[in-house]
C-alpha cells in the first residue's frame, strides 16, 4: 500500500500548458501547489511542447499581432470550423479570456515572437511564442520552481476517490513508488487519450494500429478514464479525434511539426491500390488540412501516396523525410511498392481529364479536372508530367481526442449523480470536448487551456479556502 | 574520432530537421539564414555553423533535443563543425597540427620563455637592458606580420567558400550592420534576455564577459599601436608614465582582460555540457588563461617596473604575449574572425532578401 503521503492546497495533475497556468494561477493565490507530471521532465509538456501559437482576441494592433481580431469574428470562425458544435458561453469565456490571458503571460515571463515565415498567415490571428511551446513550457517551469510550485516529474496518478462529487485522495506512482496524495482541491490537466492505441482501436478498430500520435505518448487518458469510471459526465465524440495525413515514415510518438506534408494540392493522392479516392484540390489547405487524416485512416492499410511532379517542387514546407524520386511514373510506383501499370493509368487518367487554366496555388484557381473524373480535382490540377516525379507516403497522424468531461464555467467538472463538484476541476485537452464539438481553429487548444488553466487554478485556490 | 565529412552530414541532417519546423527562427541569425536555403552544401553548413554564437537557447526550446530520437542539438553539433572548419581554413594546414590538443599552450609559452631568457640580461635595469630594442621589435615584427597573413588566408579561404566575391566586404550599410553585430554580440542576446548559457535560465553573463574581453583585447591592442608610434615616429622610449596614453589605454585594456576572461573561465566551470563540444576545452582555456596572463603579468611589470625583479617579469610578460601570438591563427581566437565573416555574409545575405 501507499507509504508515502503527499498533501498540498491544490494538486494538479497534468503538466502541459493548462496544468501550469492552474498551478501558477493557484500559486499566486496563496494556495500550495503540487505538480504530478506523469512524464519524465526532459518529456515534460505533454503536446504544449510541440505548439507554437495560440489564438487571442485583440481589438487594435499589439507588439505581436497584426491588425484586430475581434470577439465575434474569433466566435464565427469558432462557429465555422467546429459546424456550430460549441457550447457558445464556454466559447465566449475562452476567446474573451484570450486576451488578459496574453498580459498575464508575459507577467510570466513568456516571450513572443513576430510572424515570419512558415507561419500559416495566421500573424494577425495568431500569437507566436518565441522558440515554440517547449520553450513556452520552459519559463512556465521556471516561475513555478521560482513560485514554490512543487512538481513531481514520473508520477503518474493511478486512482481517485471520489465521494459525493467531492476529490478525496489519490494514489500516484511517483518514480515507480506509490504515493497517496491529499488535497483541498484538485485540478485535472491531464490530456486525452491519443497515445492509448488499444483506447483508439474502441472506435477504431484495428485501422487504429497504423495511426501514429503526433504528439506526447504519455497521453494515454489514464486519469480520463478514471473520472468517467468515477461517474464523471462526460462530453465530446468518443469515436473522433483530429486527425491529419502525415509523412508516413514517421516515428510512432512525438514526430511533432516536421512530419506534416503540405504538398496533397499540388499533385495526386492515391491509396495503396494506385486509385486516387478524393478531391486533392477541395479547399485552400488550411481549411483542408485537417480532413486528410481521416480519408487517409479510411484507406486499405492506412496509407496513402501524395504524388508530385518537378513543376511542385518549393512550393510548399519542406518535410523532414526527403521524397521518393523517379524518373518516370512507372520507376516511382515501384520505388513505392505501387502496380505501375495501375499508376500509369491513374496519372494517364488524370492528366487527360485536366483543363489548362491559371495557375495560381495561393487562391482557389481555375485548374480543375473535367471528362467525369472521379473524384475530381477541383482546383491546382495540372497534368504530373515533368520528371523527375516525386512520392511521399501518407499515414493518419492523430493531433489530439474529443471525449472529455463535461465543466461550467468555472471549469467544475460536473459529475452525473450530484451535479458540479465542489474540488474537482478541469483544465486543457480533457475539457476541451465543451468548446470543440468538431474541428478545431490553429492555436485555440492553446487558448483553451491558458483560459481554462488559470479559471481552474483561481477556482481551485478558492475551493482550498485561499483567496 | 569521426571525419570531417561526419560533423558535415550531421549539420546537414539538423538543419533538414531545422527547416521543417522552424520553430526557433526568432531567436538568432542562424535560422533567418537557414531558411534562406532548402538544401545545404558543405560550405552552408560551415558558414552557418560560424554563424552560430553558441547561445544554446534552441537547444532548450527544442521538441527534438535527446532523449528524443531526432536528437537535434545544433549548438553542440555546430561547436564541432567550428572546431573542423577551424583546422579546414588555417594556414598552413602543417603548422596548424602542431597546435591541436589540450594544453600544448603552456608548453609553447614556457619554450619561448626559456628561448627569450636565453638571449635576455635579466639583470638589466632598463627595458631595453633586458632585451635589445632591436631584436624586440624584430621579433614582434616578423611575428606580427606572419599571423597577420596566417590569419587572413584562413579568412580568404572562408570567404572563397561562402562564394561570394571579394570586392563585397565594401558596401557601408553591409559594413555597418556587421560591425553592430561584431560589437554588440545581437546574437547573444536574444532581444535582451541574455542567451541561454551556462545553463537554460537566461543571462546576460557571457556576452558581458566577452564584452570585457572583447574590448579589453582592443584597447591593450590600441596602447601598443601609440606605444609602437610613439617609439618609432617620436622617438620617445618606453617605459612611459602612469598617466601616457598607451599606460592608460593599456591598464583599461589590462582590466577588461581580468574580468573578462576570467568570468568566462568561471562560467565554463558550471555549464550544461550537453550544449557545448567539451573536446575544446583545452583551446578555449588556453585563450582565456593567455589573456589573463597577458594581462596579470602587465600589471606586475607596471607595478614593480622599478625594483630588481623587472627583468624576471619582463621576460615572463613577454614569453606570454608571444605565446598568445603563436597561437592566434591556430586556437580559439579564429572563431572571432570566421564569426565576423560569417555576420558580414548573413548581412550580404539580409541586403539581397530585402532587395527582392
Amino acid at each position: 500500500m501507499a507509504q508515502d503521503i503527499l498533501t498540498a492546497d491544490v494538486i494538479v495533475i497534468g503538466g502541459g500548458n493548462a496544468a501550469l497556468c492552474a498551478a501558477l494561477t493557484a500559486r499566486q493565490q496563496g494556495a500550495s501547489v503540487t505538480v504530478l507530471e506523469s512524464a519524465p521532465r526532459d518529456y515534460r509538456g505533454g503536446n504544449s511542447r510541440h505548439t507554437r501559437n495560440m489564438r487571442a482576441m485583440h481589438d487594435a494592433p499589439t507588439e505581436v499581432l497584426t491588425g484586430a481580431y475581434t470577439e465575434e469574428e474569433y466566435f464565427n470562425d469558432l462557429w465555422r470550423v467546429t459546424a456550430g458544435k460549441t457550447d457558445e458561453s464556454l466559447a465566449r469565456m475562452a476567446i474573451r479570456g484570450s486576451a488578459p490571458a496574453m498580459e498575464w503571460m508575459k507577467s510570466q515571463g513568456v516571450r513572443f515572437q513576430p510572424s515570419l515565415g512558415g507561419t500559416l498567415h495566421l500573424g494577425r490571428t495568431n500569437a507566436f511564442f518565441l522558440g515554440g511551446g517547449k520553450a513556452l513550457m520552459n519559463i512556465y517551469y521556471q516561475a513555478a520552481t521560482r513560485m514554490g510550485v512543487q512538481v513531481l516529474y514520473n508520477a503518474e496518478v493511478v486512482a481517485l476517490e471520489i465521494c459525493d462529487g467531492r476529490f478525496v485522495l489519490g494514489r500516484a506512482a511517483v518514480d515507480g513508488n506509490l504515493m497517496e496524495f491529499r488535497a483541498k482541491a484538485v485540478v485535472v490537466a491531464s490530456g486525452g487519450f491519443e497515445a492509448n492505441l488499444e483506447w483508439l482501436k474502441e472506435a477504431w478498430g484495428p485501422a487504429a494500429e497504423n495511426f501514429i500520435v503526433r504528439g506526447t505518448p504519455y497521453n494515454k487518458g489514464t486519469v480520463l478514464r478514471i473520472l468517467l469510471d468515477a461517474g464523471a459526465e462526460s462530453i465530446g465524440d468518443p469515436k473522433q479525434c483530429h486527425a491529419v495525413a502525415i509523412d508516413g515514415r514517421a516515428p510512432k510518438f512525438d514526430g511533432g511539426i516536421v512530419t506534416r506534408l503540405d504538398c496533397v494540392p499540388l499533385g495526386i493522392v492515391v491509396n495503396k491500390n494506385a486509385e486516387r479516392f478524393y478531391d486533392e484540390g477541395e479547399d485552400l489547405w488550411p481549411k483542408r488540412y485537417a480532413i486528410w487524416g481521416r480519408l487517409v485512416a479510411q484507406q486499405p492499410d492506412q496509407i496513402a501516396y501524395s504524388i508530385i511532379d518537378a513543376k511542385a517542387v518549393g512550393r510548399f514546407m519542406p518535410s523532414v523525410f526527403p521524397p521518393i524520386e523517379a524518373a518516370s511514373i512507372a520507376d516511382l510506383a515501384a520505388a513505392l511498392g505501387l502496380s505501375p501499370a495501375r499508376l500509369e493509368e491513374t496519372v494517364t487518367a488524370f492528366n487527360s481529364a485536366v483543363q489548362l487554366g491559371h495557375f495560381d496555388h495561393q487562391t482557389l484557381d481555375e485548374c480543375h479536372t473535367g471528362d467525369g473524373l472521379t473524384p475530381p480535382k477541383t482546383h491546382w490540377a495540372r497534368r504530373i508530367d515533368t520528371p523527375p516525379y516525386f512520392g511521399y507516403p501518407l499515414r493518419p497522424g492523430i493531433t489530439f481526442t474529443y471525449l472529455g468531461v463535461k465543466v461550467n464555467e468555472r471549469a467544475q467538472i460536473r459529475m452525473n449523480s450530484t451535479g458540479y463538484s465542489a474540488n474537482l476541476f478541469a483544465a486543457g485537452e480533457i475539457m476541451a470536448g465543451n468548446i470543440l464539438g468538431q474541428g478545431y481553429p490553429a492555436g485555440f487548444g492553446m487558448t483553451i487551456g491558458t483560459v481554462f488553466g488559470r479559471i481552474a487554478g483561481k477556482e481551485a485556490a478558492i475551493a482550498a479556502g485561499q483567496a | 574520432m569521426k571525419q570531417n565529412g561526419e560533423h558535415v552530414r550531421e549539420g546537414e541532417r539538423l538543419l533538414t530537421i531545422c527547416n521543417s519546423c522552424r520553430y526557433c527562427e526568432g531567436y538568432c541569425a542562424v535560422f533567418p539564414a537557414m531558411e534562406r536555403r532548402m538544401q545545404f552544401s558543405e560550405a552552408d553548413v560551415h558558414y552557418l555553423a560560424n554563424l552560430c554564437h553558441g547561445c544554446a537557447e534552441c537547444y532548450y526550446a527544442c521538441q527534438y533535443a535527446p532523449p528524443h530520437e531526432f536528437a537535434v542539438n545544433v549548438p553542440k553539433v555546430f561547436a564541432e563543425i567550428r572546431a573542423r572548419s577551424y583546422q579546414k581554413y588555417a594556414w598552413p594546414a602543417s603548422i596548424a597540427k602542431i597546435f591541436r590538443g589540450r594544453g600544448i599552450v603552456a608548453i609553447w609559452a614556457a619554450v619561448l620563455a626559456v628561448l627569450i631568457a636565453g638571449v635576455a640580461n635579466i639583470g638589466g635595469a632598463q627595458f631595453y637592458d633586458v632585451i635589445p630594442h632591436d631584436s624586440m621589435v624584430a621579433i614582434f615584427l616578423a611575428l606580427g606580420a606572419y599571423i597577420s597573413f596566417a590569419q587572413f588566408a584562413g579568412l580568404a579561404r572562408f570567404w572563397r567558400d561562402t562564394g561570394e566575391g571579394f570586392a563585397r566586404f565594401l558596401q557601408p550599410a553591409v559594413l555597418a550592420r556587421t560591425l553592430s553585430d561584431i560589437l554588440s554580440l545581437r546574437n547573444l542576446d536574444s532581444g535582451g534576455a541574455g542567451c541561454t548559457y551556462p545553463n537554460e535560465m537566461h543571462s546576460p553573463a557571457r556576452r558581458r564577459y566577452h564584452h570585457f574581453t572583447f574590448y579589453g583585447f582592443m584597447l591593450c591592442f590600441a596602447a601598443t599601436t601609440v606605444a609602437a608610434i610613439y617609439d618609432n615616429v617620436f622617438g620617445w622610449v618606453a617605459p612611459y608614465n602612469y598617466t601616457s596614453v598607451p599606460v592608460v589605454l593599456g591598464t583599461l585594456g589590462g582590466i577588461g582582460l581580468l574580468i573578462g576572461p576570467a568570468g568566462l573561465l568561471l562560467l565554463k566551470r558550471g555549464r550544461d555540457s550537453a550544449i557545448v563540444d567539451t573536446k575544446q576545452d583545452g583551446v578555449d582555456v588556453s585563450l582565456l588563461a593567455l589573456l589573463f596572463l597577458t594581462s596579470f603579468t602587465g600589471f606586475m611589470l607596471l607595478a614593480l617596473r622599478g625594483t630588481s625583479s623587472m627583468g624576471v617579469l619582463l621576460v615572463v610578460h613577454l614569453a606570454v604575449v608571444l605565446a598568445l601570438f603563436v597561437t592566434m591563427p591556430y586556437g580559439k581566437f579564429v572563431h572571432g574572425i570566421y564569426r565576423a565573416a560569417a555576420l558580414l555574409k548573413n548581412a550580404l545575405e539580409q541586403a539581397r532578401q530585402r532587395q527582392t
